[in-house]
């Protein structure tokens, strides 16, 4: 050993950086702290304890909403009609309760709605063979369409009078963290059991990694993929409720925004590649945190909205020009599949 | 026994007369209003239906379409400007009798005005105007809407006057008429008051989430904020709840503006805006279907005259939250 090391002077640490740089992760992860540091060191106030709950907090619904997607994207899917479910489920919920019925009951009911039109995209998916883009693409537009036509006629609905509890969902603290931030925290955990504990969380990751070896060893694909659209579903419809919680309101043209490109941001720009099989919730915190940390720092650099825009662009194709940099395409991604 | 008899036929006629008078005068003109504007077709091409502005306009211009027994449509692009740039383009070749339109932006329908305009399509701006002015514009003038914001913003945030002279600008979509033209009012005033210091101007994209985040991370950079300037109340909840959240309702004094429906109502009386501009649907309704009824008796050809209302405001505080300034769209139904 002695002797392997006085050949290679310090190996640890040049396969240490090697490991950060050859993966996107540790690419997005050193551009995080490059960013980290730059905004610590150039912007007063940065670094404050206020503010870096403030930044975690603008951006832990986006981040729940991406631990939906990285379940599926992880089990090679994606799940674009997540947006329609939240907005649809939580503005029906608030409608039910200004009818007059009671509002645990009404969120009884924008849950069921949710999971039920998980349970159906993920049916259409795995009994139709339809592809998982356009399943989800349609089906958010008929849930959209479903919800604007016969549930309710304003796209902005008020968070329901009297139930103050509610309230504290979105803007509460515990111990001067935010709810919000606790609520992100505990599903991270949660969804990191079920993926690297359960069964059910390895036969995702076999899903992903090769749906046919998958589907001959056993693994129950259709059930399954059921289960997974209607997990991402029901975390839609929390996302919302806490959305809707934080504002007073929520609004369902969110639908018409960018909003789930920002859910597919964070899942990519974290290191969960389209094509499956791989990605853990690290890469979900990691993509969340980053995404914050760009946001937080041009919010207070007073940064223009389009400019804005042009440098979320910027450092996405950054990390994905220099992961296909250091992981070509192989030829095992190339019969995989990419999307 | 003539003069008698002239006196018999003029009591006869007196009589005949007050009959007359009895049943009331036709009145020739309500027939020609009653009766002129049948069978004519007008169509209403909002930025999308489903928000309390559009929805509110559209339940009054139907209420007076069934009552004068025009067509009324409406073409819903849903918030897509290219959707509605086809919807105005294939109402050119309908040849529909009126259009009204809200535009997205103030470039994007100007050039396809005109075209329908030539077309002898006659045409109401409603709201949100474009570069090209038509038959006639309805709606807020978004500059005064931005002198009235920030006149009141420099009445708390002047120096010597709040606990800073600090405040913060939350836009909407930066193209819009609403954004553009409410800057610029904002900005006329600021000029005159050097000490106010704008420390954040932002885009939300109307989203209550984001406008919330915005603020939040305003106030940690700035605790000693002293205003806020929001362009529309149904972004601006999400706004006035990270004011509530930090803690300093009392301290930083927030205007927004919006059509006055009683969910922003609420939000004054329950102490989340200072100050609500509001440009009253209901009134713009009426405007609206003013301006509708006159172009459609009018033989005058599509374009030959430009006319334009900016409707009063009403400034809503918590002092004058009141069932007139405020409506609900069952109400306008």
């Amino acid at each position: 050993m002695s002797v392997a090391s006085s050949d290679q002077p310090n190996p640890s640490k040049t396969g240490f950086v090697r490991g950060i740089i050859a993966t996107q992760e540790g690419i997005v992860f050193t551009l995080a702290v490059i960013a980290f540091v730059l905004f610590s060191v150039l912007l007063p106030g940065f670094l404050s304890a206020g503010n870096l709950l403030v930044l975690v907090r603008s951006v832990s619904i986006l981040g729940i909403l991406a631990l939906g997607m990285a379940l599926v994207v992880i089990a090679r899917g994606i799940d674009v009609s997540m947006i329609a479910i939240m907005v649809v489920s939580v503005s029906w919920a608030f409608v039910i309760t200004a009818a007059g019925y009671p509002f645990v009951l009404a969120l009884l009911i924008g849950a069921g709605f949710a999971i039920l039109s998980g349970v159906i995209i993920g049916a259409l998916i795995a009994f139709g063979d339809v592809p998982p883009i356009f399943a989800t693409l349609a089906a958010g537009s008929v849930i959209y369409g479903t919800g604007r036509t016969f549930f309710f006629a304003l796209e902005m609905q008020n968070v329901p009078v009297n139930t103050d509890w509610f309230a504290l969902i979105g803007q509460g603290n515990v111990l001067g963290i935010p709810v919000t931030v606790i609520a992100f925290l505990l599903l991270c955990a949660l969804f990191q059991f079920i993926l690297s504990r359960t069964r059910f969380g390895w036969m995702i990751y076999a899903m992903g990694d090769n749906p046919n070896a998958a589907r001959t060893t056993g693994v129950p694909m259709r059930p399954m993929i059921v289960a997974q659209y209607a997990i991402s579903a029901f975390i839609a419809f929390v996302a919302g409720l806490i959305l809707a919680s934080s504002a007073n309101a929520i609004n369902a043209r969110l639908f018409n925004s960018t909003m789930i490109y920002d859910i597919l941001l964070v899942v990519v720009l974290g290191g969960i590649g389209l094509n499956g099989g791989h990605g853990s919730i690290r890469n979900v915190i990691l993509g969340t945190v980053f995404v914050g940390i760009l946001l937080n720092g041009m919010t207070i650099m007073n940064i223009d909205y389009t400019i804005q825009n042009l440098v979320k662009g910027v450092v996405l194709l950054l990390a994905i020009v220099a992961d296909s940099i250091v992981n070509p395409r192989d030829e095992q991604t190339s019969q995989a599949g990419d999307l | 026994m003539k003069t008698i008899a002239l006196a018999a036929v003029m009591v006869a006629a007196g009589l005949g007369w007050s009959a007359a008078q009895d049943r009331g005068l036709e009145n020739p003109r309500s027939t020609t209003f009653h009766t002129s504007m049948k069978d004519k077709k007008v169509v209403f091409v909002p930025l999308s239906m489903g928000f309390d502005l559009t929805e509110g306009w559209a339940a009054q211009m139907r209420k007076q379409a069934d009552r004068l027994g025009y067509k009324f449509e409406i073409r819903d692009p849903a918030w897509s400007t290219d959707a509605g740039t086809k919807a105005i383009q294939s109402l050119i070749t309908e040849k529909p009798d009126l259009m009204v339109i809200h535009n997205p932006d103030i470039q994007s329908y100007a050039r396809l005005l005109k075209q329908a305009q030539a077309a002898g399509i006659k045409i109401v701006q409603i709201n949100l105007e474009s570069n090209t002015t038509t038959d006639s514009y309805v709606g807020a003038d978004w500059t005064e809407i931005g002198q009235k914001a920030a006149e009141a913003i420099v009445d708390k945030c002047d120096k010597g006057k709040g606990v800073s002279t600090k405040i913060a600008i939350d836009t909407g979509v930066p193209t819009a008429a609403s954004d553009v033209f409410q800057l610029d009012g904002i900005y006329k005033v600021l000029s005159q008051h050097p000490d106010i210091q704008v420390v954040s101007q932002q885009a939300t994209e109307y989203n209550p989430e984001k406008a919330r985040s915005i603020m939040a991370t305003v106030l940690q950079q700035h605790p000693d904020l002293c205003g806020g300037i929001g362009i529309w109340d149904n972004q601006d909840t999400g706004t006035a709840s990270a004011i509530k959240e930090a803690g300093k309702s009392d301290q930083v004094f927030l205007v927004t503006s919006g059509g006055g429906n009683q969910v922003g109502c609420d939000n004054v009386t329950k102490g989340l805006f200072n100050l609500y501009i509001s440009y009253n649907v209901p009134l713009q309704g009426d405007l609206l279907n003013q301006e509708i009824a006159r172009l459609l008796m009018s033989d005058s050809p599509a374009g030959e005259t430009k006319t334009m209302y900016f409707n009063p405001l009403t400034l809503i505080t918590k002092a004058n939250v009141n069932q007139r300034n405020c409506w609900t769209l069952d109400e306008l139904k």
